[in-house]
Formats: C-alpha cells, structure tokens, sequence
C-alpha cells in the first residue's frame, strides 16, 4: 500500500514536471515569435489604413524572414547588435508601408526568431525548424563564421535564399552552395586593401613584415594578403606567426629591425594588436606604415596614447565611412538605401543611444540587400530574387555590394572591401579616421606614420 | 650580431622579473613542501594593484610597489590560513587541491570584478640607445629593483631572527618546534613572503606588458620550469634559473620561430628533471 502510494505520487510529481517544461516551451516559442512579428502585425495594419485610402485594390503580401539569435553564450554582444540592426531595417521598412512592387503589391516584412545560444547544433535544428515548420521566406545568417557555416548547409538543402553576415569566414562559399550570400568581406581580403592603400600611398615601398596570431582567422587573413602582395611585386622580409596570449613581443620586434621592412601588416585579437603597437613604439621602430587587424577599429585602442597614432586598421564599416549617393555617382554605381548619419541617428534613437558597431551596420545590410533584391526582382518569388541578387552591383552607406557568381564561390562578396581606420592626432585630440578607400575617406593618410 | 646581443639583453633584463616570480614559488616549495598553483592569479593581482593605485591614486608605479609588496604579503596570511594551515600536514594532493581552489576562486572573482579586458599602465621612462640597441627604462629599473629584492630576501633570511625561523623549519620543522620556533607563524610568514614575492614581480610587468586576471598563468608556468632549472626551495637559484630562462627566450628566437620557445622550454624542464632533478644549482636543504 506504502509502495503504491510512493509509486502514485512519484508519477504525480513526473507529470507536474513534464507539464511545466511543456507549457514552458509552448508559452516561450510563440512568444519569441510573437514579440518579434508583432511590430509587423501593428505596422501592417497601419500599411492597410493607409492603402485604403490611397490605392483601395493594392493587396499585402508578407513575408517571413528567419533566423536565429544568440541571446545567450559567447556570441551574445555582437549577435544581439546585428539583430538590432536588422530589426531598424525591418521595422522602417514595415512602418513606411512595406516595399512596393510594379503591380502595387505592398510587401511588408515579419520575423520569426529563436535563441541559438551560440550552439551550432542549435543552429542547425533551428533554421530547419525555420525553413519548414515556420515557412520562412528568406533567411539571415546567425553571427559569427561557425554559427553561418552550419545554417547555410540547412538553407541550401531546402533551398531558401538566405543572406549572411557576421561571418567572414571564405570557406562556406567554397563548398557548392548557390542560394546563400555573403554581406562581410571574406577574410581572404581583409588586409589586400591596405596593400592596394600602400601602394597607392608610396610605389617605391618594396619591403613587408607579415607578423601575425596564428589563428585560422589571422591566418588565413595574411597568407591571402601575402600572396596578393608577392603578386604585386613586393618583397616579404618576415613572415613569422606569435601564439595568441604573446606579451612579449620582443624578439619579434628585433626580427623586424634586423630585417628592415618598411611596412608591417599582420595582428590578430585586439589584446595581441595592442600590446605589439605599444612595443614597437617603445622601441623607435622606423617603419612607414603599420597594419593590424582587429584592434585598431576599437575604441579601446585611443588608451595607447602616441603609440596609437598612425595605426591603420580594416573595419567593416565605420558611421565616418563617406559612402553617400555622390560617392556611388563617381564610382559609377547605383545606390540604395539611407546614408551613414540616417542609420547612425536612427539606430541610436531606437536603441536608447547605443552606439552601432559594424555587426549592428552588417545586420541592417542584410536586410537592405534583400529589399533591394526584391525591389530589382519586382516580385518575392525566390528565383527571381535570387537571379537579382546575383546581379546586384550597387553601393549602400555599408560600402559597395556585389557577389561572386561563379560555380566555385558563389555566393561571396567580390564587392564590398574593408574600410581602413587610421588613428591620427588632430585638434580634437586623438581619432579614427577612415583613409580607404578614397570614396570613403575622411581625411589623408598620416604616411609615413610617426 | 648586434641582433643577438639586443636580444641577449632583452632577455636577461626580463630574466630578473621572472627570476623574482619564480623565487616566490620556491620558497614557499622550500620551505613547507607546498606547491602553490594560486601564484599566478597572485602575480595577476600585483599587476591589478599596481594599476589601480597607479591609475586611481596616482602614485609612481615604483612607490605603488611598496604598497603592492605589503598588500601580497597579507594576502599570502590569509590565504596561508584560510586554505593551507588545516591541510598543511595532509598528502600533497590536499594542499595542492586547496591552492588550486584559491586560484579559481581569485580568477572567478577577478573576472566578475576586472572583466577579461587587457589593461595597460600607461607609464613610460624613456629609452635609452646604445648602438643600434634600444633599452627600455622600465625595464632597466624592473631589473635593478628585482635585484635589490633578492638581495633584501637574502639579507632576511639570513640576518634577520624570523628568517632564521624560516630556514630551521624548511630545514626539519619538528626539530623547529621542539626549540620553540612558533612554526604555524612562520609558515604563513613564508607563504606571505611568497606570495610578496609573486605580487612584486606581478607589478614589475604591469609597468612593460598589458594584462589581464588570466595573465599570471603563462609566469607561473615560467616559474615551475625556473625552479626546478634553478632548484626547488632555493631562492638564490631561481634567480639564476630566471636569467638563463631569460637569455633562452630571447636567443631561441633569433635561429628558429618563435612559437618554438615554450617546446624547448619545457624540453629542458622535463630534461632537468631526468637528469638532474635536483637542479642545476642544487637545492639548499
């Protein structure tokens, strides 16, 4: 009897449990689904009122945009900042009446989202969940390379559009897929643009140190900048990586004065990148022109005081970066979309003046990219959008917008290049300022740097 | 040439800071067969106090040290007291459990309070160019100040009645007791001294290198291969063991990469211990 009424209660508590967790997950999924398409439900409503009076026969198509963010774990900061992004672009969209086709169909937006928590097997299960269950339209890459990698195979095995960002990773474009797109820069050409700067800056320049953390990143970064330098001619004199956690950049630095290269490229992390701009200076190392990756874009990086000045940087986008309709007509390209200053105000205006990063750039680009796709495309059919967006050819405030269309790389940007940064020492004191490319730039290029 | 003697004297000038480092860790090996595996949270603490009184009260970073020596010799007590005194006599898995735990608990606590973030002592005394050599001034004077250090430890120990207590119970500590040496204190004197000794080299490197609370780890393995080079338990060879550990770093580099250091770093530590594990200078027992 005992027995039975311990067994009875042992089940009763099990079935409280299950019920909690169940209705926990049934509570919590539409919730996330609900917060995210409720804006849309309001400003659909809002486009309804608005059609009505314009324009009675004018139908509304929506569209549902998947993708994941990591809410919790190690991605969270720069996840959330896309997302954000993505959210500004989504809402003007949507709060503007949505996009008008040729046939005046109103396209407005939804979005349906879930916490990847930084896990790529949650990835995985998700943007299934998303392509099937949930009947997503289009898809936007989670942040980061790892997390992207595993959501692109899942959009290609159910062939749905999808644009990455937050990932500069090569290798995912290498690998066959033809409906994902890549809004970063890969890092296979994170630092050829300051060889192309270099060269610009000074012809007679010959002599590179590549000094480097050796991570696949940064590996991967100076070994494509290496053979695009040997490509242009130029000697590399040292070519040496440095463990991640190196403080003592000291024997590197007696490499470099023995070797006597006029110009050094390389860096990893913002840790590493600081410490060996500190060193160098310390030790009067006359060299012209000095890049790193990473951490000169930080704000941080002013705490090097002098050490700073004349350190250049790839960033993916800066809110100085001048790239406006009158940059793209003298570049001979289309443009899109708002300026820097409109996305840098608006952003801070909606994220209680938080101040956008380059993930938070990337995020809204993507969904910029999309609109303009199904703008060129006049339709959300995804063939067609996916036929436009491999002829897209244009410049937005994130830079210049092309993909790669061939059976190799398909997919990957062959448009947008890094900004570079320089840190000069100015009346304001000591700022960044964007010197690559030209039709960027906002100001000349401190060379040689002090 | 002139290549391998700027890297020579680089080498040396940052082989009396781990020299100091590696003291630390020695001495309290010496003296109470504790392996300390809190030392290098501990070195990270130096650095942060050096910072803080550096950048918050605006004291000379060599002033700040004074402060930074006293602040590791209490902490060494307390830690002494709190996590070792009761497994002193316990099988060396206990004491090294217990150091190992106050190492999680300053890494856990540092990082909810410093974050990961690197931070930089933005302080500077020149260079000074011989030659086609440059040499730094902070690093000039973090070499004289370890030097003075070896000397104030060696002077304590055997000029002074507490280091004298201190060598008698490394020495055989039930024979201690018996002529009323109050050993409880002078173990934890020797863990505080220790410790001191760990925080001092801590702040010396804050005023060259960037760190973070995770930064003591790299001088704290540096440490077990200087000691066992230099001899467990001997203070004077660790300094020695530190400057060839030194000299190693920064002549490796100048035939080969760079990343092959720790490799033939540990090569030797573990060489040391087959061949002579009682150390290059032997230890002083």
């Amino acid at each position: 009897m005992k027995r039975a009424l311990i067994l009875f209660s042992l089940l009763l508590v099990f079935a409280l449990i299950l019920g909690a967790c169940g209705g926990g997950n049934t509570n919590n999924e539409p919730a996330a689904a609900n917060n995210a398409s409720s804006s849309s439900a309001d400003t659909s409503s809002a486009a309804d009122t608005s059609t009505d009076e314009a324009m009675p026969e004018a139908k509304t198509e929506t569209v549902v945009i998947g993708f994941t963010t990591s809410q919790t774990g190690s991605q969270n900061v720069s996840s959330v900042r896309q997302v954000n992004g993505l959210m500004q672009w989504m809402n003007a969209v949507n709060d503007a009446g949505g996009i008008e086709l040729s046939d005046g169909t109103k396209v407005t937006f939804e979005a349906v989202t879930y916490d990847d928590e930084s896990n790529t097997d949650r990835v995985q299960e998700l943007y299934t969940r998303l392509a099937t269950e949930d009947e997503a339209d289009f898809l936007i890459s989670p942040y980061s390379s790892g997390l992207t990698a595993a959501s692109a195979v899942i959009a290609e095995q159910y062939g749905k559009v999808m644009i990455t960002t937050g990932a500069a990773s090569d290798d995912t474009y290498k690998q066959g897929l033809t409906t994902v797109f890549q809004a970063y820069t890969p890092a296979s050409r994170y630092l050829t643009g300051a060889v192309d700067l270099l060269e610009s800056l000074d012809p007679s320049v010959k002599k590179l140190a590549f000094v480097y953390e050796n991570s696949k990143f940064s590996t991967d970064v100076v070994e494509a900048a290496k053979s695009y330098a040997e490509s242009k001619g130029y000697e590399i004199v040292l070519f040496e990586g440095y463990d991640p956690e190196t403080t003592d950049f000291g024997p590197f630095i007696n490499k470099i004065q023995d070797s006597g290269p006029d110009a050094i490229l390389g860096g990893g992390h913002f840790q590493d990148g600081s410490t060996f701009a500190r060193q160098l200076n310390e030790k009067n190392i006359d060299v012209k022109f000095f890049t790193l990756l990473v951490a000169p874009p930080e704000p941080d990086f002013a705490d090097l005081g002098d050490a700073a000045v004349g350190v250049i940087g790839p960033s993916q986008w800066e809110p100085l970066a001048a790239f406006t309709p009158e940059s793209a007509q003298e570049a001979g390209l289309e443009w899109f979309g708002i300026t820097s200053d409109e996305f840098v105000s608006a952003y801070e205006a909606n994220y209680e003046g938080e101040e956008p990063s380059y993930h938070s750039a990337g995020g809204y680009v993507a969904g910029l990219i999309l609109q303009k796709a199904i703008l060129d495309a006049d339709s959300i059919d995804p063939d067609k959008v996916k036929a436009a967006l491999e002829a897209m050819d244009l410049l937005t405030f994130y830079g210049h917008i092309k993909f790669d269309t061939t059976a190799e790389a398909h997919g990957l940007q062959i448009g947008h290049s890094m900004v570079y940064i320089q840190w000069q020492d100015g009346d304001a004191g000591l700022a960044k300022q964007v010197v690559w490319p030209i039709e960027g730039a906002t100001a000349d290029t401190l060379y040689p740097m002090p | 040439m002139d290549f391998l003697l700027a890297s020579v004297i680089d080498g040396l000038l940052l082989g009396f800071v781990y020299g100091i480092a590696a003291m630390g860790l020695t001495l309290i090996w010496g003296v109470m067969n504790v392996i300390n595996l809190a030392h290098g949270p501990i070195i990270a603490l130096g650095m942060f106090s050096l910072y803080f009184i550096f950048s918050l009260l605006g004291l000379n970073p060599y002033l700040a040290l004074i402060l930074v020596a006293v602040l590791g010799l209490l902490l060494g007590i307390l830690i002494y007291f709190v996590a070792v005194h009761r497994v002193i006599d316990a099988p060396h898995l206990s004491t090294l459990l217990a150091t190992f735990s106050v190492n999680m608990i300053i890494i856990g606590l540092g990082t909810a309070a410093f974050t990961a973030s690197p931070r930089n002592v933005e302080f500077s005394l020149g260079s000074f160019t011989v030659g086609s050599i440059t040499l730094l001034g902070t690093r000039l004077v973090a070499a004289v100040l370890a030097l003075a250090v070896t000397g104030g430890l060696y002077l304590f120990l055997y000029r002074t009645r507490p280091g004298r207590y201190i060598r008698a119970v490394a020495n055989n500590r039930d024979a201690a007791e018996l002529m009323g040496v109050p050993s409880a204190q002078i173990l934890a004197l020797s863990f505080g001294l220790g410790t001191m000794l760990a925080a001092i080299s801590g702040g010396l490197i804050a005023t060259f290198f960037p760190f973070t609370i995770l930064a003591g780890g790299v001088y704290e393995l540096k440490s077990f291969v200087i000691g066992v080079l230099g001899g467990l338990g001997n203070p004077v060879g660790a300094l020695f063991g530190g400057l060839i550990l030194g000299v190693l770093e920064g002549i490796i580099p100048t035939f080969m990469p760079t990343t092959w250091v720790p490799v033939l770093e540990f090569g030797l530590f573990v060489l040391i211990l087959l061949v002579r594990p009682q150390g290059l200078f032997g230890a002083r027992k």
